[in-house]
């Protein structure tokens, strides 16, 4: 055996690599969560483009740290490096969005902006704006629970919130999303009068 | 707000996430408490809205293809095992072999996985539509031995029910449905606000879905074998109430 090819092989054996048992293992525990994975991100980054690029590096990720994944909850697992991904994202492309991130207020941005919202008769683009317009933090708790249907310890495991505080987050979320929505419900009646 | 419990309990009461006896604790504290009651409603329509607005983003078929094509050049770079690549250096026949039947083993996998995920498609849509108004129940009663004999002559076999009203389950009925062109039974149970179909029906070898479970376009579902019989839960409900469900069905 060359010396170099004993070299390359010494370096793989320390590096995270995967045999074909588990590239098929990877295929059938993980992969099925890509809607999960899309729709998260979608959530958390606001457009598609930008959603589906993260969500690919996600997954590459995912698959590198496979050899770390020792069973369990493959969605919640998946659903940490699509989230832990999408905030490097923000960091560096829109730090803006993360220095309001415990900032309780409703944030003014132009979605939601009331009379914005009050011209948008329809209902789903009036809760698309309303969630997008509430800070990351509350906004991934509500895509998890009213969504994706996570339970407290999963949207623990994946947010890396306390679990004693994730029913807390998730009132305030809650409570903000409802102002956001009567907020623009009183504009649309104030418009009409 | 006054309401100490209406800022927090109530979520995790809402979310069926509080122990029984706090719970219980809870229930009756809602009795008597009208900001309680409001804002239990207001967190409940707000559910409702959200359930009801298409809001799920899933991975395009775009997104999947771009996805797979990466795992493919990544896996042929060089990601496999060190031991796995000495052999095949050693012996180039038998790597060569190794790989084309690792290929048609992944295959073969693959393939057929997207059989589960379309059956579950179908159960989420048979729930959707059950809720529309009247669609629901052909037998309305609460009573086992009035929805069991219903069923009787209408299908090739008998679904088991249950009521598990005294573990917060209680039976509302039944219906028949199709699914991917086969009769089903459909059991309607609630849970608090919710309903949760069961879909029951003979196990089919050829589209058999592994116990597995998961979400879709908000609605969560559980599937298993059991016996002969293939059982599917579908609802809005939080998967903790489902494998709670399929926990009593078991038994």
């Amino acid at each position: 055996m060359p010396a170099t090819m004993v070299k390359q092989i010494e370096a793989w054996e320390t590096s995270d690599v995967l045999d074909p048992q588990d590239r098929i293992r990877f295929e059938q525990l993980v992969l099925p969560h890509l809607d999960s994975a899309a729709n998260l991100a979608r959530w958390m980054l606001r457009n598609r483009a930008d959603s589906d690029d993260v969500v690919q590096e996600a997954t590459l990720r995912a698959y590198r740290f496979f050899g770390r994944f020792h069973g369990g909850d493959a969605r919640a697992w998946l659903l940490q490096i699509v989230r832990n991904t999408c905030y490097t994202w923000l960091q560096k492309n829109r730090p803006s969005e993360l220095m309001t991130e415990f900032d309780e207020e409703v944030h003014q941005r132009p979605a939601a902006n009331p009379e914005t919202l009050a011209t948008q008769a329809d209902d789903r683009q009036r809760l698309m704006s309303a969630l997008e317009s509430l800070s990351p933090r509350f906004r991934e708790v509500l895509v998890l629970r009213e969504l994706e249907g996570c339970s407290y310890k999963e949207i623990g495991e994946i947010t890396g919130i306390p679990i004693g505080t994730v029913m807390s987050t998730l009132s305030r979320a809650r409570e903000r999303l409802r102002q956001t929505l009567t907020g623009a419900a009183g504009a649309t009646a104030k418009e009409a009068s | 707000m006054n309401c100490e419990l209406a800022e927090t309990t109530i979520h995790g009461y809402f979310d069926g996430e509080l122990d029984a006896v706090r719970s219980a604790e809870f229930e009756r504290h809602l009795e008597r408490c009208a900001e309680c009651q409001s804002v239990l409603e207001g967190i409940g329509s707000l559910h409702t809205q959200l359930q009801q607005s298409d809001l799920y983003e899933h991975a395009s078929p775009e997104l999947r293809d771009r996805i797979r094509k990466q795992l493919a050049q990544a896996t042929g770079t060089g990601r496999v095992s060190a031991g796995q690549w000495r052999r095949w250096f050693l012996m180039p026949a038998f790597g060569a072999l190794a790989a084309s039947a690792a290929v048609i083993a992944i295959m073969l996998l693959v393939v057929p996985s997207h059989r589960p995920s379309t059956l579950t498609a179908e159960l989420i849509d048979a729930h959707v539509r059950s809720l529309q108004p009247g669609h629901l129940m052909d037998v309305e009663s609460t009573d086992q031995h009035t929805v069991k004999p219903w069923f009787d002559g209408k299908l090739d076999f008998i679904p088991p029910v249950a009521d598990y009203a005294a573990q917060g389950f209680p039976l509302v009925g039944g219906r028949l449905d199709v699914v991917d062109g086969h009769n089903v039974a459909a059991l309607v149970y609630s849970r608090r606000k919710h309903y949760i179909n069961v879909f029951v029906w003979p196990y089919r070898e050829k589209e058999s879905v592994s116990d597995s479970s998961g979400s879709r376009q908000g609605y969560n579902w559980v599937t298993w074998q059991s016996g002969d019989m293939q059982f599917c839960l579908v609802s809005d409900a939080g998967l903790s109430d489902l494998r709670e469900l399929k926990n009593f069905i078991h038994q």
